[in-house]
């Protein structure tokens, strides 16, 4: 597989870590009433779609950017890729 | 082991294989031989469905009419039987686990698969010739230990060998690899491997001549769910109502439970395994390489069977990528440099459920009625009697069975994680 | 003339003879022949045996199909088992050997099996064998297995190496025919970045096996024409000898080139070479393969592919029989008979199932439209055909032709299914191929050669438009279109006796009719039933004929019952090949620290660990074993000084505003108060509140920190503190760098490492207890200037220090410091003192912290805050995780001290017996503790801390041991850390 990383242009996927779904930035609120509940969930439960997957690589062995790469599980097709730190902060997670 | 007794008249005109039918057969042009099936229409209910005509479907099925005398019973399997997971894998069998979430279950698993073909009377060519799990390391012969020892106290078999006693089983092992020189192994006897269809085709056979339908070609597109109760499923086919509907879809564990809106602790990977051409044999047992992602066997047929790990991104493509292909084989010359002139024949990818701690579920779900069997991991094969002979209890009964109690999908909310590898909520690493 | 069948003409250099051997004959043979041609021409029919039957095989096709005529190949180490004679290129001094016999290749005594035959059916296996019950293991499989298989591996280590390379092109084209050939010269000339691979050591495709002219020239000139004029240009490369084995992900193709296989030794060089092609574009033009037609006695060595026949007589200048026979369902066989009849090859009958006008007239043959036939005799290689007529022919080779498959298997490498076209009874590509492949010539069902270069020329200039590159190609070559006719003719129904698919396995029509029968309907379960198409060969000659038998048994169509799933590699690929350079010392890269010459100087024995070699222990003269050796090493730390290196620990330098707020969300304890000039240590949880990691961080600045990981961590946590911080908290102003490498880092414990410290670090650094405390880090000059860093922590529980230098000063302060430590007796210690040492202090490491781990287990629960925002707190307050009866780490040691501990042992009471329930935890690190003269233990035991005092068993079943302890606190030594402080 081939990932077109926003900085340094296509990269063989060796180069990189997956972590898995990119709802993993969604941590949630550690105060929350229900914060048992939702690190649970979050922790654990997965969307799973047979599709189009938003996905968190690293790229340990380049610069070591984290990225969102959506990509589809059913053809391998990467449809997108941005940094994740992008992806984080439009998410409102540097408030 | 005795799972049930012969009960029930055959549906079809049962055929007994034995050497004499055999002979008879071959005397008279092989023209006698009965389908091993029936091919029937689906009815308009049952009182179980099962979802998936998998190995742990069929199994399911086939415990379902032998030890709890239910033979209404309805297999739907969206493609031909044994298209699961029980048709592309690597036939391991063995009971080498380590927590007691998990061990006593597999070792039931092993002493169902002991019993099984004279059971059902179909040589799935079970064959128990060892497997050994490869230490390079006092830390890794530790653990080795406390797992041997961790199967001894569940009633299995495990034998720690040094590298003098290994050596004489395993001669051609690249003992001095300069990197990782082996030490030793955990040898379990009673591992080995099974002939895979086989399974799919003896339990299919089983369930058959007991009355349970097997239908293939008929995809589960959705429940019938009313008021949080399960009434059925939907298949082009038209509805087929049940009082319970057994879900057994492993691989599509995801999308299948997501038609009753549920999410899981499951994603879907893709695991590559690989066949050589076949060779004269040259490798007894299983061996498992403890320094890299590498494990083989040698079929009957003389391939050698081999793999490794899981790719690592999510798929359900049913393929995989070079670099996974390449890190298994650098491990297999690594720790075997004479097969390096044997050559891959043909590399598949599997579609697995990877759970959240690498252990399976056999449990109900929200939904009253519809039962769940999944988060096999890369390891389904082995477990396949012994998921179906739970899974059947739990269908039957209400209640999980007591080496399966812990294969809950609240666990995760109870901190009860099964999680052999220790390396927590990540799918891919397990 | 090297040998009787021997022909004139061909593409053989018969100024020089290549002598061979098989199975012990000698012979002689010309370059440009493959073992099969060399083989045929020297009037060789049986060459191996067939899987299950044993039944004679000889060669049956001229390319990577064979399924038949497979050797082994070469000897020694150097074994190539189920080698196909007809890819095998010859050299002088080739050694080869029949496979799959018991006794001799002549004279198998496993043949028997063919008299067997009624009662070895498809799946006769699963129906038997399982009485008695242990017979299966010990009787019954090992003689399957012996007769099973094919070739032997040598058991030998392979001595070749192998290497793997990377290429970008714009276009790939896989296969160099007359599609390929055509496609490389319109995307060369305009100037595209080409590779062009093929799998034969000539170029030219079928254009080499057949009588086809191109542009007014011999379709053979044309091709090397072409392939001259492809090599003088400097964008495109031509790979030789290169089969495209598989189609991965965004244009990414694998291919194995074979480099040294057509000589007689590698010489070093690598044998083989596993190309990774990243292309933009593909052209699949990989031609198509012969089926057969499926009769009675069709396996019998003598009976061929009608176009390999050809391919002998034109390109080897052979001929496969003396008096030949064509039996074909289409045009394109009749070309045998006439090539055949060109080169002065007795063609004896022509008979093609069509019952239509003979296509042309052959001198001297019998032509039989509408013919069958029926049964073939002789017992090691064809002596005559017998047809439904009841008349006998007298032949010693029969072409046969069912029609050609496209090569399709790349195109469904993706999850494509290939698509039926009745008009031309074969497979074409179906939809789904891989992205940017388009597929050209007879691999597309294009058959004609005209066709096939009008084909792969137009397919490169639209891959060229679609790239942007301007097309300067002009016109495709030119040739003349022949007949390509073909009707669906699968199996004689009238055949006596067994009608062979597939040749290998040994499956036969009737095997498809019973597994028809049995309900084994679709064609996974066909395939895995009968086991058609899981040879060497995957079915390629095979699978189509079959499949078309169970449509006609199903009564569905060909389109309806599909075929099995085409996976790769395209042809089998050695395992070393995938493997390429990384095995033996290669397989994984070696990390060596600072000190690791310095350490190999002195003798040390190392060991692994997360890919460093670390020093385990230094043996002394006159120390004969380990213990002796750890034993002083742990004495003598706690005596007075002793060095250990621990560059391995990972370490980040963290620095920004928020590098402390930061700190304080990855780690579960506290770290925003952590004062300037302190090292705190500090407890890292999974999400899931599982405790992964520990180690310190020392705050060298308002807004700076080091921190230090375990070896076996050091990238995991490096991995998730960037998560934390891009992912997690993208607004705190802090950034991260691994310095594991940037930084050597020496442990000095013991009494005396002050004093040793004391003539190191330069004197304006004030290290007394006073002005640097235990747990005090700070930037220091050493040896007189070299920037450096220290840091009060104790792992031994000593008064002890880390000092870092730069990595490149490593080994010099290594040095230095045994200079300096001279006068207190100084040793270096390895890793093993390291450990006995935590186990007498009771630190958890790597046996504990196995990732099960939580931070109550460890005692360690107060240390998780609760008031902060931090990793894992939340969920390790889960209730399983918290449970009052559970698992605590604590010491034991055995009642009788003068018994050893063994990791891994299990707890059990006193009189218990050994089962799963009774099970109470387990012995996770033992060691002998030189200092107290007995063992002592770490391990898990439920409610460990409520049970001090209590007898418990270390029950250690699998190596036969029992031992009673005594439950005791983790701490053996100075529990109270007075020598640490001191």
């Amino acid at each position: 597989m081939i990932i077109d990383h926003p900085l340094l242009g296509p990269r063989d996927a060796q180069e990189f870590v997956i972590l898995g779904d990119a709802s993993l930035i969604d941590r949630p609120d550690w105060q929350a009433e229900d914060a048992a509940q939702q690190f649970h969930d979050y922790q654990h439960l997965r969307d799973n779609p047979a599709g189009e997957h938003r996905e968190l690589w690293f790229h340990e062995q380049g610069d070591r950017s984290w990225l969102v790469v959506t990509r589809s599980t059913l053809t391998h097709e990467v449809l997108k890729v941005e940094l994740a730190r992008d992806v984080a902060i439009a998410r409102g997670r540097n408030r | 082991m005795k799972t049930g007794a012969w009960i029930g008249h055959s549906a079809v005109d049962a055929m007994r294989y034995s050497v004499l039918q055999i002979l008879k057969e071959g005397l008279t042009g092989n023209r006698g031989w009965k389908p091993v099936w029936r091919e029937p229409e689906p009815k308009r209910r049952y009182d179980v469905i099962v979802v998936g005509g998998g190995g742990h479907g069929l199994a399911t099925a086939y415990y379902l009419a032998t030890v709890h005398g239910l033979t209404d019973v309805a297999v739907l399997e969206k493609g031909w039987l044994g298209s699961g997971n029980v048709g592309r894998n690597t036939t391991i069998v063995r009971s080498n686990y380590l927590l007691p979430g998990n061990e006593p279950f597999y070792e039931l698993s092993m002493k169902l698969w002991e019993g099984l073909e004279q059971e059902f009377n179909y040589n799935a060519m079970v064959s128990q010739r060892g497997i050994v799990n490869l230490y390079h390391s006092d830390a890794q012969r530790d653990a080795a230990a406390r797992r041997a020892n961790a199967m001894i106290l569940a009633g299995a078999d495990g034998v720690l060998l040094d590298r003098e006693a290994l050596e004489k089983k395993c001669p051609y092992l690249d003992y001095d690899n300069e990197r990782f020189p082996i030490k030793g192994g955990l040898w379990q006897p009673r591992g080995g491997t099974v002939r895979h269809d086989a399974v799919a085709w003896g339990y299919a056979r089983g369930a058959d001549r007991r009355g349970v339908d097997l239908i293939q070609n008929c995809e589960v597109t959705g429940f019938d769910i009313r008021n949080g109760v399960c009434h059925g499923v939907e298949t082009p086919r038209g509805t087929i109502g049940a009082d319970r509907v057994a879900v057994c879809v492993a691989g599509s564990s995801g999308k299948v439970m997501g038609y009753a809106g549920l999410r899981l602790p499951i994603e879907s990977h893709v695991l590559q395994a690989f066949v050589t051409e076949g060779l004269k044999p040259a490798i007894p047992g299983v061996i498992t390489y403890g320094a890299g992602h590498f494990y083989v066997s040698q079929s009957d047929k003389g391939g050698l069977v081999f793999g490794g790990d899981i790719d690592g991104y999510n798929s359900y493509a049913q393929r995989g990528n070079l670099p996974t292909l390449e890190d298994v084989c650098e491990g297999g010359m690594a720790l075997m440099p004479m097969i390096g002139r044997a050559r891959v024949l043909r590399i598949w990818g599997g579609l697995v459920d990877m759970s959240m701690d690498g252990s399976p579920f056999i449990d109900r779900t929200p939904v009253e009625g519809l039962l769940f069997n999944g988060g096999w991991n890369y390891g389904g094969f082995k477990a396949t009697p012994a998921s179906g002979y739970c899974y059947a209890h739990l269908i039957a009964t209400g209640e999980p069975h007591p080496v399966a109690t812990e294969m809950r999908l609240d666990r995760f909310e109870r901190g009860g994680a099964i999680d052999e590898k220790g390396v927590g909520a990540q799918p891919n690493l397990h | 003339m090297s040998g009787p069948y021997r022909i004139d003409g061909g593409a053989i250099d018969r100024g020089r003879s290549l002598a061979f051997r098989f199975d012990g004959r000698s012979m002689t043979g010309h370059p440009g022949d493959t073992l099969a041609s060399a083989l045929l021409a020297n009037g060789v029919r049986l060459v191996g045996r067939s899987f299950k039957y044993h039944r004679p095989r000889g060669v049956f096709s001229a390319g990577s199909e064979e399924p038949s005529a497979l050797v082994e190949l070469r000897n020694g180490a150097h074994r190539e088992p189920n080698t196909r004679a007809t890819v095998a290129e010859l050299f002088d001094g080739l050694e080869a050997f029949g496979q799959n016999y018991r006794g001799s290749l002549r004279h198998d005594l496993l043949a028997v099996n063919d008299l067997l035959a009624p009662f070895l059916s498809a799946g006769f296996y699963y129906k038997t064998f399982m009485w008695p019950k242990s017979f299966w293991e010990r009787v019954y499989e090992p003689a399957i297995r012996a007769s099973a298989g094919l070739g032997r591996l040598s058991g030998e280590a392979d001595p070749d190496s192998y290497d793997k390379g990377f290429l970008h092109c714009d276009l790939l084209i896989v296969g160099a025919g007359p599609a390929g050939l055509a496609a490389a010269l319109a995307a060369g000339r305009s100037g595209a970045r080409v590779i062009l691979a093929d799998e034969d050591f000539v170029m030219g495709g079928r254009l080499n096996a057949e009588t086809h002219e191109v542009n007014g020239r011999s379709g053979t000139d044309w091709a090397a024409k072409a392939v001259r004029e492809l090599a003088s240009m400097d964008r495109v490369r031509l790979l030789l000898r290169t089969t495209v084995v598989g189609a991965w992900d965004h244009g990414v193709y694998s291919a194995l080139e074979r480099r040294t296989d057509h000589l007689a030794a590698s010489n070093g060089k690598p044998r083989q070479i596993l190309w990774r092609i990243y292309s933009k574009r593909a052209i699949l033009a990989a031609g198509a393969t012969e089926r057969p037609i499926a009769f009675g006695g069709n396996d019998r060595p003598g009976v061929m592919l009608a176009g390999a026949v050809r391919a002998y007589a034109n390109r080897f200048a052979v001929g496969a029989g003396r008096r030949v026979g064509l039996f074909t369902n289409n045009d394109d066989g009749w070309r045998t008979a006439a090539d055949l009849t060109a080169r002065g090859i007795e063609v004896a009958a022509v008979i093609d199932v069509r019952d239509r006008r003979p296509l042309a007239d052959v001198p001297g043959a019998r032509i039989l439209m509408g013919g069958r036939v029926t049964a073939t005799w002789g017992r090691r290689g064809l002596k005559g055909v017998e047809l439904a007529s009841g008349e006998r022919i007298a032949l010693d080779c029969l072409a046969v032709s069912g029609g050609w498959n496209p090569n399709v298997h790349l195109t469904c490498h993706h999850g494509g299914r290939p698509l039926w076209r009745p008009e031309i009874t074969a497979f074409v590509p179906g939809g789904g191929l891989p992205e940017g492949m388009t597929v050209a010539g007879a691999a597309n069902g294009t058959f004609t050669t005209a066709a096939a270069l009008a084909g792969g020329h137009r397919a490169a200039a639209a891959v060229l438009d679609g790239l942007g590159v301007s097309v300067a190609a002009g016109e495709a070559p030119g040739a003349s279109d022949e007949a390509a006719g073909v009707s669906a003719f699968w199996h004689v129904r009238e055949s006596r006796g067994r009608a062979w698919l597939d040749l290998q396995n040994d499956v036969t029509v009737k095997d498809v009719v019973q597994a028809h029968r049995e309900g084994f309907r679709s064609v996974e379960h066909l395939k895995r039933y009968t086991t058609l198409g899981m040879a060497t060969d995957q079915g390629k000659t095979a699978n189509v004929g079959a499949l078309a038998i169970m449509a006609e048994q199903t009564g569905r169509t060909i389109a309806e019952t599909g075929t099995t799933v085409f996976r790769p590699p395209y042809t089998p690929v050695p395992i070393a090949a995938f493997a390429g350079r990384s095995r033996g010392r290669e397989f994984r890269p070696t990390r060596l620290t600072p000190s690791h010459d310095w350490a190999a100087g002195q003798g040390a024995v190392f060991i692994e660990a997360g890919m460093w070699l670390r020093a385990q222990w230094f043996p002394r003269p006159g120390e004969t074993h380990w213990r002796q050796s750890v034993d002083r090493e742990v004495l003598q730390t706690r005596g007075s000084v002793g060095i250990c290196d621990v560059t391995t620990l990972g370490k980040i330098d963290i620095q920004g505003r928020d590098a402390a707020e930061f700190l304080n969300k990855v780690y579960a304890n506290g770290f925003a108060k952590l004062a300037v000039g302190k090292v705190r240590y500090g407890l890292m949880l999974r999400e899931d509140g599982i405790a992964y990691d520990d180690g310190t961080t020392a705050r060298l600045g308002d807004h700076h920190f080091v921190m230090t990981t375990t070896t076996a961590n050091a990238v995991l946590v490096f991995r998730n503190m960037e998560f934390a911080r891009q992912c997690l908290w993208p607004g705190l102003d802090v950034h991260l760098i691994s310095a594991t490498e940037q930084w050597a880092q020496f442990a000095v414990a013991g009494p005396n490492s002050r004093s040793l410290l004391r003539k190191i670090v330069d004197p304006e650094h004030d290290i007394s207890n006073e002005a640097f405390p235990f747990m005090a880090c700070g930037e220091i000059g050493v040896c007189g200037g070299t920037p450096g860093r220290l840091f009060r922590i104790s792992f031994s529980g000593e008064l002890a220090y880390e000092i870092a230098v730069p990595a490149r000063y490593g080994e010099s302060l290594m040095a230095a410091l045994m200079a300096a430590g001279e006068e207190f007796d100084a040793f270096a210690y390895g890793t093993e003192a390291l450990g006995v040492m935590r186990v007498e202090k009771g630190h958890a490491a790597g046996p504990e912290l196995i990732g099960q781990t939580t931070a109550r287990m460890l005692g360690m629960q107060r240390t998780v805050s609760k008031k902060k925002d931090c990793i894992g707190n939340i969920l390790s307050e889960r209730p399983e995780m918290n449970r009052e009866d559970g698992l605590e780490l604590m010491g034991f040691r055995p009642i009788d001290r003068s018994q050893e501990l063994s990791a891994g042992a299990h707890f059990l009471a006193p009189g218990a017996e050994a089962t799963m329930e009774n099970d109470e935890g387990w012995l996770t690190s033992v060691a002998w503790s030189p200092e107290l003269g007995h063992a002592i233990g770490l391990g898990f035991i439920r409610n460990g801390h409520a049970r001090v005092g209590e007898t418990v068993r270390a029950w250690d079943g699998v190596r036969g041991r029992d031992v009673p302890v005594e439950i005791v606190s983790a701490h053996f030594l100075d529990p109270d850390g007075e020598r640490l402080r001191g």
